[in-house]
């Protein structure tokens, strides 16, 4: 309240739109920098510029539209999106559409429709909704329902099979459980059963493409001319990219396309080779504020749901950036997961900033009620 | 019951306990964060050195170019061996909307053949679509005409222009100048052995025969390179540097042209060599071998069905007859045993015999006949020389015996390789004891060495060799390897001179017994009874030679020798070693006609017109002259 009396017009006037206005700025410098990126990445191909620029206003439109909804409607809405996302799911499995490999689309006659975007935002809700009924922090039964809840949706994902998007709402779920509480000898416990889930998941549950991702992760040197052609000249990209870079548009290993995939999941190949240690480090600032306002919104936030929705937004929001960083830098294996904002591409950007908008509907709408 | 809890919860505890996690999970956010910083630390800055090699190397490329190969002269200058751009017509898929459309029209506007459009679409199967397929190689100017005038049409088609090799004198220089020919995996297996594979990394031809293989590393020159950016599919995005290649040396043959055009004319039809060199020198200014060949045909790949009339015909135009050519020498090495007796002293200058036509030796049935069936009558060295009396020359044979007489004559280079600067020469045979028990593992019987002395017997020379021999033997022992090559070409047309090459000379003991022989050897073509005094009547100049008649059919002890009753592969070969002019001379003749007959009434004519060539020119003010002067100035090189 004390900061709302250095500037009230603005804040006044942000706050009757409902934003979080260092969420957004920190959102649209984030956005600039992917676009000039994705200029240098896509061979300044003012198409996909062209394109990219429609998504982003078209996230940005959907941000700002569910920033006006009461957080009473999402929370009404909880059960009813994951239970219908769940049933989506289902009949993906059953009868979606294959892409790339993968069954991932759901053809509704009048759009074609991915749910388990839906599931990035219905999972953390629903647990949100589910571990917020009660005290914090939460019991080890109510701990165990919200595994459950997280569990289903990410083996049917994982079945489609699209592992970076299982990998994301398995962690939402689990972020928002964290929050709430959950004790710390738990978490050790889950750990470790997690720990004795991998070999279930290698022999059972992944495909073989992903098995081949996680071997070549383990040796990308193994097989240059194949699945191992991505990781390393991601890593020459990066690694001759230096402190300084080479400079925007000049890189070489991108431009003269020798980095495959380079205006998508592996932009930030491209951005670390052109603009070097030190562009990746103000980049990394620019995520890091975001998160922290993040967690700053839901720390204010009035009841539990909010706070756990928000922290879970939030945190996911840092998955997105940690997998793909790590991916294209050999540090983890390279599971679709793009970088936020500044790869190109579709749905998952209009599902974050939908998450965005669910932030700055908790950030203002706290304001409010406590005026 | 959960209804009841709810009501009791703590905000400002859960407020708490969701601020403490919140601190927990943004401390971990950092700190994984960290974790990638640090690994892209350890790649941008630890490994930035590593990274970015591997990033240059992505993206250079070297890529060589290829030197063009130094040109040939001949010793006036005259372009022996040109680079001329040929034309190919060129197809880059990437650049053509419908291939199949554009196939069509060219070929109704070029004609292009079945087979060019097989071999074309194999190719294009196999390329990157940016890079050019080949549809017809060889161009003709009009073809290149006819298409330049519809380029426009054609998008995406092109005529390249590359550098290939020609020949205009065709076969007149082939057995000399050899040829260039596409590289073939076993050049390429040769290249590699010598380390050379980098240097024609870009190189289409290599040289297969004659000059062109002998001096490949001076024609062929060095490599060069441009450094390029490409992209990931190898397209060439910009050239980063160039280091031209340096050109291969052009070079200046002894080879005189004028005079390998009269060799080639004057034995045309005939199968046999024709060397002549420079005695001061032992450059060669005519090699020629009948018959020839084009050996343009070879540049671009000789079809099988030329080729296979090549190495079938029963001529044998492939062999290189002037340094591959093995034949009896016959009577023209009897000079040099005459020599050999004489410094010995098995004989001397006024030693003579009776010749009646046949020789025998004791206890031994075999009889050796004279070429004249009557014989000569009394015959000193010089005579049996003049008149080329067989039978003087078993009786010598048989006095210097078979050892001295091989190495005598392996001194004069036969049986041994010249040194001649061409790969396809054959070292032809000095026969002796050692290598009649090494061939047939039979003993050297006495009646073997009798016909040496005439040249006959197991005894064959190349023609390059035999005329080496009587170089040896006009420049008093000195030896001079014969040389195709003179010289460096300079920018400037003048000319560097490689050195003579020469072995170590041969002892003669007296002069006196050199001037014998070679005042016998003019005799030949100047004495009353010469060997080939017909075929040198009133020539302008003075010269001195030898005939020779190799048998190659063993005539029975009591038959006839009739050309007509026997084939004509096995008729007499006929020799002529000469040189001109006597007194201080400039070039030596030899020449050797297969199954023609003897050689005074057929070598000893194709000489004569070499030389008549040759100083045709020339006013000879001493004719004659030098029979009166005793003294004459040989050897005073």
């Amino acid at each position: 309240m004390k900061r709302t009396t250095i500037n009230p017009n603005k804040i006044s006037l942000l706050q009757r739109i409902h934003i979080d206005g260092w969420l957004l700025i920190g959102l649209l410098v984030l956005s600039a920098v992917g676009l000039f990126t994705l200029f240098s990445a896509s061979g300044q191909d003012m198409g996909q510029m062209e394109r990219q620029f429609i998504r982003l206003g078209f996230s940005f439109i959907v941000m700002f539209g569910l920033a006006q909804l009461p957080l009473g409607f999402y929370r009404f809405l909880s059960p009813y999106a994951f239970v219908g996302g769940l049933l989506m799911l289902i009949a993906v499995l059953l009868f979606g559409d294959m892409g790339k490999g993968a069954q991932r689309w759901l053809d509704l006659g009048f759009i074609r429709f991915q749910p388990s975007e839906l599931m990035k935002l219905a999972v953390p809700m629903m647990v949100a909704w589910y571990i917020s009924k009660f005290t914090l922090p939460p019991r080890t039964t109510h701990i165990v329902v919200g595994f459950a809840l997280v569990v289903v949706p990410t083996i049917l994902i994982a079945k489609q099979p699209d592992l970076g998007t299982s990998l994301l709402i398995a962690s939402s779920g689990i972020f928002a459980i964290f929050l709430a509480g959950m004790s710390w000898r738990l978490i050790s416990v889950v750990g470790a059963l997690i720990g004795a889930f991998a070999p279930v998941m290698w022999f059972f549950l992944m495909k073989d493409y992903q098995k081949q991702r996680v071997l070549t992760f383990l040796n990308p040197e193994s097989d240059p001319l194949g699945s191992g052609y991505h990781i390393i000249q991601s890593k020459i990209a990066i690694g001759s990219g230096g402190v300084d870079g080479k400079g925007w548009l000049q890189g070489t290993q991108s431009q003269l396309e020798f980095l495959p995939e380079r205006h998508t999941d592996f932009i930030f190949s491209v951005f670390s080779e052109e603009f070097g240690l030190t562009g990746v480090m103000c980049l990394m600032a620019i995520y890091i504020f975001i998160i922290l306002r993040g967690l700053i919104i839901s720390s204010r936030a009035q009841d539990a749901y909010a706070k756990l929705l928000g922290g879970s937004i939030t945190l996911t929001f840092f998955v997105y950036v940690f997998v793909n960083m790590g991916m294209v830098s050999g540090l983890l294996p390279v599971v679709g997961v793009p970088l936020p904002l500044v790869s190109f591409g579709g749905t998952s950007m209009v599902t974050l900033m939908a998450g965005f908008g669910i932030l700055m509907a908790i950030a203002t709408q706290k304001r409010l009620m406590s005026r | 019951m959960h209804r009841k809890r709810q009501a009791i919860r703590d905000h400002s505890a859960e407020a708490n306990l969701f601020a403490r996690r919140a601190t927990i999970a943004f401390i971990i956010v950092i700190a994984m964060l960290g974790i990638v910083l640090n690994n892209l630390y350890s790649l941008q800055v630890t490994q930035f050195e590593d990274y970015q090699t591997r990033s240059n190397g992505n993206r250079i490329k070297v890529l060589p170019i290829a030197p063009n190969r130094g040109l040939i002269y001949d010793r006036n200058g005259v372009l022996l061996a040109e680079n001329r751009p040929v034309f190919s017509l060129e197809v880059i898929p990437e650049q053509v909307d419908d291939i199949d459309a554009t196939l069509l029209e060219l070929t109704e506007l070029m004609g292009i053949t079945n087979d060019e459009l097989e071999r074309f679409q194999s190719t294009l199967k196999g390329t990157r679509r940016f890079k050019p397929v080949a549809l017809r190689t060889q161009l003709s100017e009009e073809e290149v005409a006819l298409f330049s005038a519809s380029k426009h049409k054609f998008p995406g088609v092109q005529i390249e222009a590359r550098l290939a090799r020609h020949y205009p004198y065709k076969e007149t220089l082939t057995h000399a100048l050899g040829y260039v020919a596409r590289i073939n995996k076993r050049d390429l297996q040769k290249l590699v052995e010598a380390g050379q594979e980098d240097n024609y990394a870009a190189t289409h031809d290599i040289g297969k025969l004659g000059i062109e293989k002998y001096h490949e590393e001076l024609l062929h020159g060095k490599v060069g390179y441009q450094q390029v950016e490409v992209n990931n599919q190898g397209r060439i995005i910009r050239v980063l540097s160039v280091e031209p290649p340096t050109p291969g040396k052009d070079i200046v043959l002894n080879l005189d042209l004028e005079l390998q055009l009269e060799a080639q004319r004057i034995i045309d039809g005939m199968r046999g060599a024709i060397v002549v060199t420079d005695v001061k020198t032992g450059g060669v200014l005519a090699l020629y071998s009948n018959p020839s060949y084009d050996p343009n045909l070879f540049v671009h790949g000789i079809s099988s069905k030329n080729y296979s009339a090549l190495l079938n015909s029963p001529d044998r135009p492939l062999i290189n007859r002037a340094t591959q050519g093995q034949y009896p020498p016959a009577s023209t090495i009897k000079p040099h045993l005459g020599l050999v007796g004489l410094e010995e002293g098995v004989i001397t200058k006024d030693y003579t015999i009776t010749d009646t036509g046949r020789y025998k030796l004791p206890n031994v049935s075999h009889v050796w006949r004279d070429w004249r069936r009557w014989g000569h009558g009394k015959v000193d060295v010089s005579k049996a020389i003049e008149v080329s009396c067989d039978t003087y020359y078993y009786e010598l044979a048989y006095k210097l015996g078979i050892d001295k007489i091989s190495d005598a004559m392996y001194k004069f280079g036969f049986g041994d390789f010249t040194g001649i600067d061409l790969y396809e020469e054959s070292d032809a045979n000095m026969p002796s004891r050692g290598w009649k028990r090494a061939r047939f593992n039979q003993p050297w019987y006495i009646g073997d060495t009798i016909p040496v002395g005439i040249g006959q017997s197991y005894w064959t020379t190349t023609p390059v060799q035999l005329n080496t021999s009587v170089n040896t033997l006009i420049n008093a022992g000195e030896r001079y390897i014969p040389q195709i090559i003179r010289g460096y070409m300079n920018t400037d047309s003048s000319v560097d001179l490689i050195p003579l090459k020469s072995l170590r000379p041969i002892e003669i003991k007296n002069r006196d017994n050199l001037d014998v022989v070679l005042n016998a050897m003019r005799d030949v073509v100047s004495g009353e009874e010469g060997g080939a005094r017909h075929a040198f009547a009133d020539t302008p100049y003075d010269s001195a030679g030898k005939t020779g008649t190799a048998q190659l059919f063993t005539v029975g002890q009591n038959e006839k020798y009739d050309a007509s009753k026997i084939d004509e592969r096995l008729r007499d070969n006929a020799m002529y070693v000469g040189f001109a002019p006597f007194d201080d001379p400039e070039i030596s003749v030899t020449v050797v006609l297969e199954n023609v007959g003897g050689g005074s009434k057929n070598a000893a004519p194709v000489a004569r017109q070499i030389m008549d060539f040759y100083f045709r020119d020339r006013v000879f003010d001493t004719v004659n002259t030098a029979q009166s002067n005793n003294t004459n100035k040989l050897g005073a090189n």
